[in-house]
Parts: structure tokens; sequence; C-alpha cells
């Protein structure tokens, strides 16, 4: 079994997926000759010709207006988002159009579309390059939000993303891109979307998050072993979210904190909150820590570790739930 | 024929002059057919409109947006084939019904039921686009994987003067260029965009000159003549389906009604303007030409308007009917292939406020 980091990963999915399936194209800007910004792409337009791989012009509009209107047509287009911070021109694409051709045509059109984008912080990079607004779109009626933590993950629910009948936007933790090898497989599987993965079994305490996230939860959980017992949950599909598994673990263990690099207000830690009192309020022993971005702009790179949650911040969380 | 209509030099197409006088050389040979075919439907869509907007005032339907002037639009659709694809915006009831979309579809879409877009499934038009200019970039998509497929399939979006000041035109028109998409661009230039004139969408003498700054053809014509409409489209989707890549149309007309039932356009333009383009009536001009022809009498008109009565009075009953039968369901059950289980819960809330049982 071939051991990938998430770029790898992501490029065996795409290559097994045009390989099966001829309606699955990949558009963007960069991602043809050169294979990406993040070389995700690499190796693909050799592979698959210039007409399934194409370089586009630089406009996320177009490419995600005339990625609808292929996905419409019959094809399967992976568009290319360069990154986070570019989506926002095909913000009006993806809610007025991918995100509601199926309901306002009743069915007769339908747009299976992956949208695809590194996110979040923590690689020193330019203004507009480190935004987690996963929260954006998961408001978004009729889109799904996927947000991989692990080369294995990326794999499986890439491909998932792909053969799924609805659209769906793929934000990939790009400060994992290269960090983190395991072992992957070489044959295609699937991983549902929808469903949360129990990353660690615990008793005392329930950490949720995603994407890079969900590695800082590990770090804090190690550094806790000994006080605190912590299950963690990589939540890995935003929208539609997997409430059952959140609600079943914080029934166990009756302490919850969740993690987000996105600003706080308005996050989704707002919104598992929620749920979590609309299903499992009597279980909780204490109330729901957020360890989260700020309701700052996202800050320049001297700053960047002030912004970012991690492990420290993770374990203080804890501390506090745990003496209520 | 296109490439000696360089919009640069002034140049400006049409066959039929207002007073029905045909130009010879660019007359099309279109069938007996084909002719009534152009002239029933353009009766038909001022008629489904009029009615509409009885509705509308009645109360038994919602805001919509009147072709009323606009009707020589039906050419478009009997230059495409069946199987290309048509992205409307909202002012297209010609070339949709020409094309085969059932009546009740419009009178559906305004009467507030999703159940007007959803377009029989042999039938390739898309429901209408409401933010506006948004649609191009679809149509070029769509003829992108059209040619990807090697489907011989060409795409028709038709959009307003003030679509052509969206950023979306910008990029379809670039993307159709680069990627020589079979794409068509109509753009009704209707000359109002609300109240916004169309000197302030762009400060290009004409529309169609843009096409040449993206790499591929343009042309003016007379939007308010059915047979230039006719000759400039076929001559564009025939290009397009040869792989010779897009053209733009600048149809020229004239928006004789307000932008919908919500606008009052005595606010900002003169009666005198109205009366110009009045005189230049698409219907009026084609049945000079049909009567020269011989193909229009009394008797056909009166059968004519009684068939179109009947037509209109059955789909606005059928409407009415399946407006009528909207169940909280519908809001649920295509938001995804299959309902997430958020989605249903919600569903149940929503019967359980009701006091209802879920069907």
């Amino acid at each position: 079994m071939p051991t990938l980091n998430i770029v790898e990963a992501i490029n065996l999915a795409l290559h097994q997926e045009m390989a099966r399936d001829k309606r699955v194209i990949v558009l963007g800007e960069d991602v043809g000759h050169e294979g990406g910004v993040f070389r995700v792409t690499t190796g693909l337009q050799k592979k698959f010709g210039e007409k399934r791989v194409m370089d586009t012009p630089l406009a996320e509009s177009g490419i995600v207006g005339t990625s609808f209107g292929m996905a419409v047509y019959g094809l399967r287009p992976v568009a290319e988002i360069q990154f986070d911070g570019f989506v926002y021109p095909a913000f009006d694409q993806i809610i007025s159009h991918v995100a509601r051709i199926r309901n306002r045509s009743r069915g007769r059109f339908t747009c299976p579309l992956v949208i695809r984008a590194p996110f979040c912080g923590g690689i020193r990079a330019l203004e507009h390059h480190s935004e987690s607004m996963e929260a954006l779109y998961a408001h978004i009626p009729g889109m799904k939000v996927v947000i991989p933590a692990t080369p294995y993950d990326a794999k499986g629910l890439l491909i998932s993303a792909i053969r799924d009948p609805d659209p769906v936007i793929f934000f990939e933790p790009k400060r994992l891109y290269r960090a983190i090898k395991e072992d992957v497989p070489e044959k295609e599987y699937t991983i549902p979307i929808g469903k949360a993965k129990i990353v660690q079994e615990g008793n005392d305490i329930t950490l949720i998050a995603w994407g890079a996230m969900v590695r800082e939860c590990q770090r804090a959980a190690e550094q806790m072993q000994n006080k605190a017992s912590c299950e963690i949950i990589d939540l890995r599909t935003m929208s539609p979210m997997d409430t059952e598994t959140i609600v079943t673990s914080v029934q166990k263990t009756g302490h919850c904190v969740i993690v987000h690099e996105a600003p706080r207000s308005g996050g989704l830690g707002g919104e598992i909150i929620a749920r979590i009192n609309e299903k499992a309020i009597l279980n909780l022993k204490a109330p729901i820590e957020r360890v989260t971005g700020f309701d700052t702009t996202f800050p320049y790179y001297q700053n960047e570790n002030n912004y970012l949650p991690n492990s420290s911040r993770i374990i203080q969380a804890i501390d506090k739930v745990m003496m209520f | 024929m296109i490439e000696h209509f360089n919009p640069l030099e002034g140049k400006f197409l049409q066959v039929l002059d207002k007073g029905g006088h045909v130009y010879k050389i660019l007359e099309p040979k279109l069938s007996t057919n084909d002719l009534k075919k152009i002239y029933e439907t353009m009766v038909l869509t001022r008629m489904a409109d009029d009615k509409a907007l009885k509705l509308q005032r009645s109360g038994r339907m919602g805001t919509f947006a009147q072709v009323l002037g606009q009707e020589a639009q039906v050419a478009v659709g009997l230059a495409m084939k069946k199987e290309d694809w048509f992205f409307p915006s909202f002012r297209e009831l010609g070339i949709l019904l020409v094309r085969g979309s059932p009546l009740e579809k419009f009178y559906l879409t305004f009467m507030g039921c999703e159940e007007g877009n959803r377009t029989p499934k042999d039938i390739n038009n898309f429901p209408v686009c409401v933010p506006v200019g948004s649609q191009t970039v679809h149509a070029v998509g769509a003829a992108m994987a059209a040619k990807i497929k090697r489907d011989k399939v060409v795409t028709v979006v038709a959009f307003g003067d003030g679509g052509t000041s969206e950023g979306d035109f910008h990029e379809a028109m670039n993307f159709a260029g680069v990627f020589k998409a079979p794409c068509v661009f109509f753009c009704q230039n209707n000359q109002w965009a609300i109240s916004t004139p169309r000197s302030i969408q762009t400060a290009a003498k004409t529309i169609a000159q843009k096409a040449i700054a993206y790499g591929f053809q343009g042309i003016q014509i007379d939007g308010n003549d059915p047979l230039a409409i006719y000759v400039a489209t076929k001559e564009a989707v025939e290009h397009a389906r040869q792989g010779k890549g897009p053209t733009l149309i600048e149809s020229l007309t004239y928006r004789i009604g307000p932008h919908t039932t919500a606008d009052d356009p005595t606010l900002y333009r003169t009666e005198k303007e109205v009366k110009y383009w009045q005189e230049r009536d698409p219907i009026k001009r084609f049945k000079i030409y049909l009567q020269k022809k011989g193909l229009w009498t009394k008797k056909y008109e009166d059968n004519l308007i009684k068939k179109c009565t009947k037509q209109i009075e059955d789909a606005v009953a059928k409407a009415e009917k399946i407006a009528a039968a909207t169940k909280p369901e519908d809001m649920f059950r295509y938001m995804y292939e299959k309902m997430t289980p958020v989605l249903q819960e919600q569903l149940e809330y929503l019967h359980e406020s009701l006091g209802e049982k879920e069907a």
C-alpha cells in the first residue's frame, strides 16, 4: 500500500476517477500544464489531454459558471479555485445557480459539480490566502461542504464527491497538504459524505474539529491523556452535518469543546452547540466551549500563530470545561 | 453573410422593413409552415402576455416581465435544432414557446410555483434566469461540454442590454472565444434596463462590436424583424455547429411595456419614443409580408385568435390547478437527490406545526 500525503492522495483520486468515467473533467487556473500551484493536478493533462484537463482564463465566476453549464449538460466537472480567498467572484454562481438548479427545475436539471479549493491558514501565506469560510457555504441550501483532514479521507471523500449527484465544495487544508503521510489503498474506495469520523474514542469529553484542527485536537488529547479521556470527532462534512454522531458522543461524555479556525461569530461551532442543545442538553455537565479564530480579518503572518487555535488553547478549554 | 455586416462600420441587418417590404436578396427560403409558425407564435406570445397582465392585475398571478414589442424573438427558436439548448433570461416567452415549452409552465412560474421550471425531458430549454447576465456562462459551459462530447449541439443564450454590463457577460464571451465554444449570444437590446438607458450601459457605439474584442464575430440586426433574426441566428448557429466558434447577435428592439408589472415606465421615457417603436411593430409588419404572399386572410386571423384564446384558457386553467395543489414537501424534496436527515426533520416539524400528518 503506498504511503501518500494529501496532495498525492487527491491526485490519485483524480487520476482514478478520470480513468473510470470519461465525463469527469478538470478545469481551473494553472491546473493543466503546470499541475496547479500546489501540484494537486500534476500529470492529469499529460494523461487525459487538454480537452479533459483545461487551463482556463483567470476568472472564477467563469470557471464555476461554465462548470455549471457542463454539469447540467451531463459532464462531471471538478473545478479548482486556486485559493479559498478567491472563490468570492464565483459566489453568485454557487448560491444562485449551482446550489439551486435541482430544486428550481424540480429535478429536470442537476449539477453534479465539485469545486475544490485549498483553505485555512498556517503556511505564512499572502493576504487572502489563509481563510476558513466554510460556514458561508454550509449556510447555502443545496450545497454539500466537505473537508478532509487526512490523506486516506482526502482520497475517499473526493471520490464520493465526484460521484455525488449534488454539488460539493471540497476544501483542502493546505497546511496539511504535505504534512501528514499515511497508507492510502491503491484501489478506489469511497467515504460517505454526511458522516463524521470518530478519530479517537474517549469517555470524558468530546472534541469536535475538522481540517487542520483535528491534528491540534489530537495533540491536546495526547497531552491530556492522564487527566481526561478525550473523544475526538472529525466532522468531515460540514453540510449535511452528522448530528447523530455528535449527539451520541456528547450524551456519553457530557462535555464538549468545538475547535475551528474560522471566525467565532457565525462560525459552525454555534450551529453545533445549537444541535447539541436541541438533542442532548440534559446530558451536558458543563457549558460547551469554543476554541476558534477571532472575529478579525485573518492577519498577515506575523500574527498568524496568535490567530490560529492550537493545542495549548484547546487544553485550556478542556480544563475549563472539566473543572466546571 | 455576417462577415459583411461589420458593426464597427455601422452595418445593420434588416430583411423586412417596418412597412413589410422585404429585401429580396436577403430573404430566407422558409416553408409556408415555418412562416405561419413565426406569425402564429408571435400572436400567441402577445395574447398570452396580455392574459398574464390581466391575471397579475387581478391578483391571480405574481410579478412578471412582459415580452410586448419583442415578439420577433420567436425566429431564434426556429433557427435552432431540437437538440440545441436554449438558456433564456426572463423575457423570452416567444422563444420558449416556439421550442416547445408548454404554455402552462410560463403561467406556473409566475404563479409562484417551481413546477413552471420543470421543462419536459425532451426539450432542452433551461428555466428562466433572474440574476441578470449570469446565465451567459452556463450556455458557454454547456457548449464546451457538447464540444467535449462531440455532440453536434449548439447553445443559444438570451440576455438584455443591461446584462452586457455584468462581469459574467465578459467572462462568458472570453471563455467562448478562448475555447471556441459552439454558442450563440443573443442580446435583446430593448434599450432600457428598468429606467437605465442603453447609453449608460456602455460607451461603445454598438453592443455587437464587443464580439470583436473577444476574437469572434458580432452583428447588429433589426430585432423587430423576424426575418433578420432568423437569417442571423441560422447562420450563427450553423457556424457554431461547424466548429467555427461563437457569434454575438445584437438584436435592436424595444420594450413597449414596463420592465415588470411592478414598474412604471412613464417615469423615465416619453410617449413619443414608445409611439416611434409601436410603428415598427414586428407582428404588424410580418402580417403585411404574409398578406403579400397570400398566406394571411381575415378568416385565418379569426381562426388563429380563436385557437390561441382556447390554448391560453386551457393553459391558465391547468396552471391554476397545479399551483393550487402545491404542498409543503415540494419545498424540501428537490434540495438534494436524497433528502438529508435535517431536511426530513424540518419537514416533519412543518407538518406538525400545520397540524397535519406527513403525507
